[in-house]
């Protein structure tokens, strides 16, 4: 399936949760969602018999800058050899986005990193804790605006 | 994850329960068989692990923030060596394919060659390192040696390429930092020849040792289904015999003009997706690279190595998603560029990650030294998986 | 050699004490070396070199190098710790090792205690290795080293049954726990030797010893006590100084006491194989040590090819495969040895 296909197969079925979409962008086409109906999507997209997204490739954490995060998945189907790049924006304040490790396991492990370096809280993961970082470490690393802190448990950070 | 036991075991004939308790026991983050700083937390009955936690980030070196300061896409490279220090070549290959992607660059036939060639090179390095130090996990000490002196073959030959042994800095944006040695044709088919017997020598001490497959047939199975779905990638793929290898599914630079098999685990010896399975397409993926290495510098043109690298880089904004098959698996880099000469953003989905966090499921009902088995046999470099 | 001492001394308990240390001048000695042969026969399996340097030649000195090391060390006890059994264990360890070579005859002239049960004794005494080795586990507070002091001790008295099963053959064939009286059975040329006897019974029985005495010295491949890949260092993790040298040096000791038990009851033990030729009380030296190194060198060739077991084949293979071979052997031989009479 072409991008635009899957562009529109998206839309008829899931309506207003597509926001946005370039198709023709180079290299790879991208198609924004809300981040509320991210699970069903992933869910119809890996289960669906002309989609058949089977692997989830890389998911992402992004900053924006401005106060904008984001969640950028690729997905590949090693039955029907098509990918896709599916991603969502969130605002500092309210950094929650659907935990789609019901349908990727891998998932698991890829939206702890993205919550340990960026802060985004994914609703329904069932065990989100810091991975990278030590597990009492305060502030969310990768985000442009961060500042590392003088000193962590008694001990220097800046060297 | 499973329940863990938390009620008093009912033994038949005893009119009181049997209170039995697990033991939780941390392997790691020193130990000898972790293959660098990894915490394994195990959960244990006696012999039997009811759960491992794996507790990584003990060498979380930040490649990732480091990347959006750099002052150009080049510096990069060197940061891009270290992630996996044991097969540094492939790191970088997967860097310079996606950037020449954002750019639009197309390179050299003989730059396409040598990288070709030193890629191979470097996935027989990281499978030599792979065999050897599972077979010390084993506790076969010897293979590991015979391991580490063939190794010494292939990186004299980076060493006489660009003067390192280790961490190259060799692939550039739109080329490479030097061309080959003169003598380099006559160096690598020697090291082809040498290294054939070595497999067999290799075959006859380890591979096919009763012990050795006793301790590594029907453990740690990893279903198909199972391992597309934690999308592990590389030998544990195969292994579990599904026939998915990115030089031919989705071939980058010239992998497509080379005659050469994806060896694919069959479950001879056991099940398939057990460990005996990963480590055999690990010795049969070392012989079809030096299938590719021979073809490579037989049909390698003569060029320019430096014609097409850029003197600025500085693409348009725009996001690139490029995977490579480095020796551990599905190498991703997610390239962000908003325009300037430093990186937006550059994310690696590296293998060792995706295959670690598969390592729960693969452990179900594993005695201890099964988890090391495992463990070995997923073939992780602690550099990669932390980043 | 007692009755020369005693009229020399005049007092038998300064005899007794003396004598108890004359396997020392052996067992110390074969220790430094069987240490730097060990590292040297696992270079050149390796393709490299081991010791080259200390001392000049090959590097001879290394082990004595180690040694001067290790009692330079500082004295190490975790703080969590049980002090005494802490200490006390290692000095077990080697007593169960050393005690063993009290009956152990090392030539015609020589050995140490000649008593009718020599056999039955060596076998009792050397289970108080076992005892040292679940101390110094349990004592180190570690739970690593608690593992590999359990596996240890499972292992090892497992493998004492095969063993004493094999024993029990030989023992049948010669009719005495003697060892001396045992060696003065295989006199004469190499077919004499009970390895031959009663073919292929004893023979089958000698590979059964063998192989459940590598498990009883914790050698590959049973080394899971101290199975460097999983459990660090196992037992002795947490031992540092010359208590480890001690336990170190103790395995080795029970690496040559099996081994000479080995050559004593089936390879002929003080017996030149060429019948009188080259015989007598010092050639008996000779051929005696001569046939226990050889039974080293096999350990430790084993030792650097194979992998390990995991700990319930390894049950498996001392249970179902040694236990039932050896009760075939042992009735075989008690029919044949009753047919003959």
């Amino acid at each position: 399936m072409t991008p635009q296909q899957i562009l529109e197969s998206l839309k008829s079925r899931f309506g207003e949760a597509v926001l946005d979409a370039k198709v023709d962008a180079f290299p790879d086409p991208w198609i924004r969602v809300a981040p509320a109906t991210l699970r069903e999507i992933c869910l119809y997209l890996r289960d669906d018999g002309e989609m058949l997204f089977d692997v989830l490739m890389c998911l992402s954490g992004m900053d924006y800058r401005g106060g904008k995060l984001g969640v950028v998945y690729h997905c590949d189907s090693t039955v029907n050899h098509h990918r896709i790049v599916l991603k969502t924006e969130v605002t500092d304040a309210e950094p929650r986005v659907a935990s789609v490790e019901s349908v990727w396991k891998t998932a698991n492990w890829h939206e702890r990193e993205a919550f340990d370096l960026y802060g985004i809280v994914f609703d329904g993961h069932p065990d989100l804790r810091r991975i990278l970082m030590p597990d009492d470490w305060s502030g969310f690393p990768l985000r442009k605006d961060y500042q590392v802190p003088e000193f962590y448990n008694g001990m220097k950070v800046p060297y | 994850m499973e329940e863990t036991m938390t009620e008093p075991r009912k033994v038949a004939g005893f009119g009181r329960d049997l209170k039995s308790e697990e033991m939780v026991i941390s392997m790691g983050p020193q130990h000898p068989s972790t293959h660098g700083v990894l915490r394994l937390e195990l959960v244990v009955d006696g012999e039997i692990v009811v759960d491992v936690i794996p507790h990584i980030g003990y060498l979380h070196r930040c490649f990732e923030k480091h990347c959006e300061h750099m002052t150009n896409y080049q510096q990069v490279i060197p940061y891009a060596d270290r992630m996996d220090y044991v097969a540094a070549m492939s790191n970088e290959f997967g860097y310079v394919v996606a950037c020449e992607k954002l750019l639009k660059i197309r390179v050299p036939e003989r730059v396409e060659y040598i990288r070709v060639i030193m890629a191979e090179f470097s996935r027989i390095v990281s499978h030599l390192i792979a065999i050897g130090t599972y077979g010390m996990d084993i506790g076969a000490f010897t293979p590991f040696l015979y391991c580490m002196r063939d190794r010494e073959r292939v990186l004299d030959i980076f060493e006489q390429t660009c003067g390192a042994r280790l961490l190259y800095n060799y692939m550039w944006i739109g080329g490479l930092s030097h061309d080959v040695p003169p003598g380099f044709t006559e160096k690598v088919k020697d090291f082809c020849k040498y290294f054939r017997p070595k497999i067999k020598e290799l075959n006859d001490l380890l591979s096919y040792n009763k012990i050795f497959i006793k301790r590594t047939a029907n453990v740690g199975v990893l279903p198909a289904d199972v391992a597309l779905n934690y999308a592990v990638s590389g030998p544990v793929l195969r292994g579990s015999g599904v026939r998915w290898d990115l030089r031919k599914n989705d071939p980058y630079s010239v992998y497509d003009r080379f005659d050469f098999e994806i060896p694919v685990g069959q479950g001879l010896k056991g099940t398939v997706g057990d460990c005996w399975d990963r480590y055999m397409v690990r010795v049969h993926e070392m012989e079809q690279s030096v299938r590719i290495i021979e073809q490579a510098v037989d049909m390698l043109p003569a060029g320019d190595i430096a014609s097409a690298i850029p003197k600025r880089i500085r693409p348009d904004a725009a996001d690139v998603y490029v995977r490579t098959e480095t020796p551990k698996g599905e190498l991703g880099y997610y390239i962000v560029s908003d325009g300037t000469a430093t990186p937006f953003r550059v994310k690696v989905k590296s293998p060792c990650f995706v295959n670690l966090s598969a390592l729960p499921a693969m452990c179900r009902g594993a005695m201890i030294a099964d988890i090391v088995a495992v463990l070995g046999s997923i073939d992780i470099v602690l550099g990669e998986v932390d980043r | 050699m007692k009755e020369f001492l005693i009229d020399i001394l005049h007092n038998e308990a300064l005899v007794y004490t003396l004598m108890a240390f004359v396997p020392l001048a052996w067992v110390v000695p074969f220790a430094l070396f069987a240490v730097w042969w060990e590292r040297k026969i696992s270079a050149h399996m390796q393709d490299r070199l081991g010791p080259m340097r200390t001392g000049g030649y090959h590097g001879w000195a290394q082990t004595v190098a180690d040694i001067l090391k290790l009692i330079q060390k500082e004295d190490i006890i975790p703080s969590a710790a049980d002090r005494k059994l802490f200490i006390l264990a290692p000095y077990l360890v080697f007593a169960g090792s050393y005690a063993a070579y009290a009956a152990i005859p090392f030539s015609a002239a020589y050995v140490g205690s000649g008593i009718n049960i020599g056999l039955f004794y060596i076998i009792s005494i050397s289970s108080i290795v076992v005892v040292g080795l679940l101390m110094a586990g349990w004592a180190s507070n570690n739970k690593w080293s608690m593992f590999g002091a359990l596996r240890s001790a499972a292992q090892i008295v497992s493998y004492e049954i095969p063993v004493a099963l094999a024993i029990i053959a030989v023992v049948m064939v010669a009719g005495t726990f003697d060892l001396q009286e045992i060696n003065r059975q295989q006199t004469g040329w190499f077919w004499n030797w009970f390895l031959f006897q009663k073919f292929p019974f004893l023979f089958v029985g000698s590979i059964i010893y063998f192989v459940a005495s590598l498990a009883e010295v914790n050698r590959t491949p049973f080394d899971i006590p101290e199975a460097e890949s999983e459990l660090v260092a196992g037992y002795h993790t947490e031992y540092g100084g010359m208590r480890f040298a001690l336990l170190f040096l103790s395995e080795y000791a029970n690496m040559f006491a099996v081994s000479a038990i080995a050559t004593t009851l089936f390879l002929g033990g003080w017996n030149s194989p060429f019948g009188d030729f080259l015989s007598g009380p010092v050639w008996g030296l000779f051929w005696f040590l001569g046939k226990g190194m050889m039974f080293i060198f096999v350990q430790m060739w084993l030792r650097w090819t194979l992998p390990r077991l995991r700990v319930d084949q390894l049950m498996y293979v001392g249970w179902k495969v040694l236990i039932p071979f050896a009760f075939v052997v042992v009735v075989g031989v008690g029919f044949w040895v009753m047919a003959v009479r």
